[in-house]
């Protein structure tokens, strides 16, 4: 019989290494994965408690929000309210994964199996994650960010510094390319280009410069529209960049302030695309290395069934009418459509045969398990992969809620004949981020008259923005854009539904 | 692939300790105000605990653009008897409600929880003790350490290294100590030595010098030196703080509640600000006494009034025990206001002349029943007498309070900073 890697619940650093090794040969060789080298951390309940307050980075520049999130997250864990991850993974190479010490050795497997294998294979492999992030570089641009924050705030204070961070973080939803562009983000280049920045303006400076009279200014010939819109790069829907790039009278270190937070930004923003697919991906990978091990005797009987338990209690899925329900658990519907994959490609129905026939009997379910993760996100997946069984099985069904609709809400399709394609298609807009995002964009500037920037919301689906925040957020946009700005809502046939007007505070001290 | 484990367990902790001072000073008026607010309705006892408050969400707020309303379409697990075509009653259908994809926006009160330091600073934190002035080093304590030479004697771990080679060096050169290269080189000699007789000569000299190496040893016990640590006495200024109580039949178990708050409040602050403070507590009825903490708030006691006997005795126990010039003294007097009518002139001198010259601050709480009206109506003897000292120039401090929420105004009040001090008219 082959050796168990551990008995009982109790584990030290050499169960971890044999964790670790055991199921490196599950992942590589029966699953065919391909990870970053792994780095596993085992950390405290206060360590968890910190990195849920720096939205899971081992390090990051120092703002309040991040105290606030800490204060929460303590009270409501504190008062039992809330449980504490077994584990944070980060998309960086080499890929970190933090443990709980408090995990069993079960728990410990399961998690070095979900986080170091499953979400890692992701990670490295997902269209979106290569597009999008750089996890080569990620930890020190992090570094680098939180250093040059800090400078800044020994430069130019500390209140400057937060109204900066303040406003840059209430547009971080609106501070991402959705679009890939010419080249890839090379995070390790940012930082020595703000340093040469940085210094080529020291060695250039010479305040003689500034005693030079100026000529009369060029008269400058009134630009069509089409011409300006052209050189402001509009309408432009990352609102960090434009301000960045475009914002009149912002400093160069506020510039780079916004830019560190566009990027971060970015950084995430394949995560919340794939929150579906990540999870299911790594649930799908624990639970196959888990049996295996289980297979080869590696795991007793009783720890594979406190790993049963574990598991069913993630990939649990409420029913609309429990009151535990919040939406559909990414866990339960990642994993139950991998699982799928796996009985079309091996046992397929007819049905199956009829809506997937590229994947039906295809017979080798980690090659196609493998294309999946590497070329979908949640929406494509979903609209690709989820199928009429499971449809069934979760009992699915679709409404419509008009406010207009006096009779309530319509049941508009459920898990039949008639309603599979409609459910599906609405589950996958469910998950698709640019439905859930406002579309907001800037779509002008007035340049010969007020400099008022002008936005677009293009409301679908009549759902406006929430009056209170938008009105605040407006307040930071024009706080870095120094003039006026103004947010006009507007439908579908380009009616306009609302519109607001915000001008910029004074600013307290002028700063060079 | 190498893999990496490491435990982190053992970094230091606080890290977004930063954060979070970040936090409670931009969320600071907020807090204060929620600090206080909570410890009205706790017991003083617990007031120095630390714990959670609630501060409303508002002012922290962190916006974003989110959007709501508007036609929804969501799907949903689950369904049992709905088919398509059916329409759901949207008041009873608390459940697709919860489906939205808003944000929580229900929580418009943000709690959290302070810790104990955190929670005392911010209740004292625009408190200030009164005329600080005298601060004296006494009651040493031994705290500090600081380098101080090198010992002969000392722990393993104290061993200064390069001190201890180099008083070994100076010895070997003073006594002579051969060096290895001498030997090695006499060695060689004799290795090349063809005369017999030579070579006899240079075993000798080889011999002698192995000899003396060996009688003089590389490191002696005599060159060890250790670091050497000294305790610094560290400046401490001590304070202490006299509680004087009528406990006479007149005082209810309400008053004394108030009486005992204060005195913790006072209690509390004095030990933020000195590092001994000691407590001495001293009841009265028509004769006084010290007594320990239990008695004082509830042994029974009966009786007249007569304050004097407690200024009395507190002077008697300064004179004693508590060297002005020592110590910081601080005074507390708590009472209905009863004295006896004769005794008003000998309290009035003793506290003019005895007590209020040693004091940093003297402090009149004239505590009554709840509901308190019976303030309105007049003063009472002893507040008559000592209203007429405090306009005579006398540095006294008075307040009346009659409810457990006015403990804490009135001590904030009592304790104010102030850049005008005009309560505080110094005599």
């Amino acid at each position: 019989m082959t050796e168990r890697l551990f008995e009982g619940a109790d584990w030290d650093f050499h169960t971890l290494q044999r964790i670790t090794d055991a199921c490196e040969v599950v992942a590589t060789k029966d699953l065919g994965l391909d990870v970053y080298p792994n780095q596993i951390e085992v950390i405290t309940a206060e360590q968890m408690l910190d990195a849920y307050s720096s939205v899971g980075m081992p390090l990051f520049y120092k703002h309040w929000s991040f105290g606030k999130q800490f204060a929460f997250h303590e009270a409501s864990y504190r008062k039992g309210l809330m449980g504490l991850a077994y584990e944070i993974v980060i998309n960086s190479s080499p890929c970190i994964s933090y443990l709980m010490e408090e995990n069993t050795a079960t728990m410990q497997t399961l998690v070095i199996a979900h986080a170091a294998f499953g979400h890692n294979h992701f990670f490295k492999n997902n269209y979106l994650f290569k597009q999008w992030t750089d996890a080569d570089g990620i930890l020190d641009y992090l570094d680098f960010a939180k250093t040059y924050v800090m400078q800044c705030e020994e430069r130019y204070g500390r209140v400057e510094v937060e109204r900066t961070l303040d406003a840059a973080h209430a547009l971080m939803s609106h501070g991402i390319d959705r679009y890939p562009g010419k080249k890839k983000l090379d995070l390790r280049a940012e930082e020595k280009r703000a340093g040469r920045r940085r210094q080529h303006e020291e060695e250039v400076f010479n305040d003689l410069w500034r005693t030079v009279p100026k000529g009369a200014a060029k008269s400058r010939s009134a630009l069509s529209i089409e011409r300006r819109r052209k050189l402001l790069g509009l309408p432009q829907e990352n609102l960090l960049y434009f301000l960045e790039k475009s914002a009149p009278r912002l400093a160069p270190w506020q510039r780079e302030l916004l830019r560190i937070v566009r990027h971060i930004a970015q950084y995430f923003y394949p995560q919340s695309q794939t929150k579906v697919m990540n999870e299911g991906t790594a649930t799908y990978v624990h639970y196959r290395i888990m049996t295996k091990l289980h297979e080869q005797g590696r795991i007793t009987d009783g720890n594979f069934l406190e790993f049963l338990g574990s598991h069913t209690n993630v990939v649990f899925q409420p029913e609309f009418d429990d009151p535990r329900f919040s939406g559909f658990n990414p866990y339960a519907l990642g994993f139950a459509v991998m699982q799928d994959i796996e009985r079309i490609v091996t046992k397929p129905e007819d049905e199956d045969r009829e809506w997937f026939p590229d994947i039906a009997g295809k017979g080798d379910v980690m090659g196609v398990l493998r294309d999946v993760w590497a070329n979908y996100r949640d929406e494509s997946f979903i609209a690709q992969f989820l199928s009429p069984k499971l449809m069934r099985h979760f009992r699915m069904f679709h409404l419509h809620d008009d406010p207009e609709e006096r009779a309530g809400i319509r049941v508009d399709a459920i898990h039949d004949e008639r309603g599979f394609r409609r459910v599906r298609r609405e589950l996958a807009r469910q998950h698709d981020v640019g439905f859930i995002d406002a579309n907001i964009e800037v779509v002008d500037v007035d340049l010969s008259g007020d400099r008022r920037l002008i936005l677009h919301h293009h409301v679908i689906k009549g759902s406006q923005l929430n009056e209170t925040d938008a009105k605040r957020v407006l307040q930071h946009l024009a706080d870095l854009w120094t003039y006026d700005v103004a947010l006009i809502e507007v439908d579908a046939n380009d009616k306009v539904m609302r519109e607001y007007v915000v001008s910029p505070r004074p600013i307290p001290a002028a700063v060079a | 692939m190498p893999i990496h484990i490491i435990d982190r367990r053992l970094n230091p902790g606080g890290k977004s300790l930063e954060n979070r001072q970040r936090f409670l000073r931009r969320a600071k008026s907020l807090v204060q105000g929620a600090v206080k607010k909570t410890s009205q309705e706790r017991d003083i006892k617990d007031v120095l605990e630390g714990g959670e408050v609630t501060i409303p969400l508002d002012g922290m707020h962190e916006p974003r653009f989110r959007r709501e309303g508007g036609t929804r379409d969501m799907v949903l697990p689950g369904n049992k008897k709905f088919i398509e075509g059916d329409y759901l009653q949207r008041s009873g259908q608390g459940s697709a409600k919860n489906s939205g994809p808003g944000e929580g926006d229900s929580e418009d009160a943000f709690r959290f929880v302070l810790s104990r330091d955190e929670f005392v600073d911010l209740f004292l934190d625009d408190l200030e003790l009164p005329d600080l002035a005298k601060r004296k080093i006494a009651q040493t304590e031994s705290e500090g350490i600081q380098r101080a030479g090198y010992t002969t004697s000392g722990s393993p771990a104290n061993i200064s290294v390069s001190r201890t080679v180099k008083l070994a060096l100076a010895r070997r050169i003073a006594l002579k100590r051969p060096r290895r290269e001498e030997i090695e080189e006499l060695e060689a000699a004799i290795a090349a030595c063809t005369d017999e007789d030579e070579r006899e000569v240079l075993l000798a000299q080889l011999e002698k010098l192995k000899a003396k190496s060996k009688r003089i040893p590389f490191i002696d016990p005599l060159d060890i030196r250790y670091r050497r640590f000294e305790t610094v006495p560290k400046p401490v200024a001590q304070a202490v703080m006299f509680c004087l109580m009528d406990v006479s039949g007149s005082m209810s178990e309400h008053m004394k509640d108030l009486a005992k708050r204060f005195y913790m409040l006072l209690y509390v602050f004095l030990k933020r600000r000195y590092k001994h403070v000691e407590i001495v507590f001293i009841r009265h009825t028509d004769r006084a006494e010290e007594v320990d903490e239990q008695t004082f708030f509830y042994g029974p006691a009966s009786g007249g009034t007569l304050v004097s006997s407690a200024l009395q005795a507190m002077h008697e126990i300064v004179r004693e025990r508590f060297n002005p010039s020592d110590w910081n003294i601080y005074a507390a007097q708590a009472s209905d206001g009863d004295n006896s009518y004769s005794d008003g002139e000998l309290t009035g001198l003793l506290l003019t002349d005895k007590i209020l010259p040693v004091c940093q601050f003297f402090a009149y709480l004239e505590v009554g029943e709840s509901g308190g009206s019976a303030f309105d109506l007049s003063d009472s003897s002893l507040w008559t007498l000592y209203d007429r000292l405090r306009n005579g120039g006398a540095p006294l401090s008075m307040r009346k309070v009659s409810e457990r929420s006015e403990i804490f105004p009135v001590f904030h009040d009592l304790f104010q900073r102030r850049e005008n001090a005009q309560e505080k008219a110094a005599p």
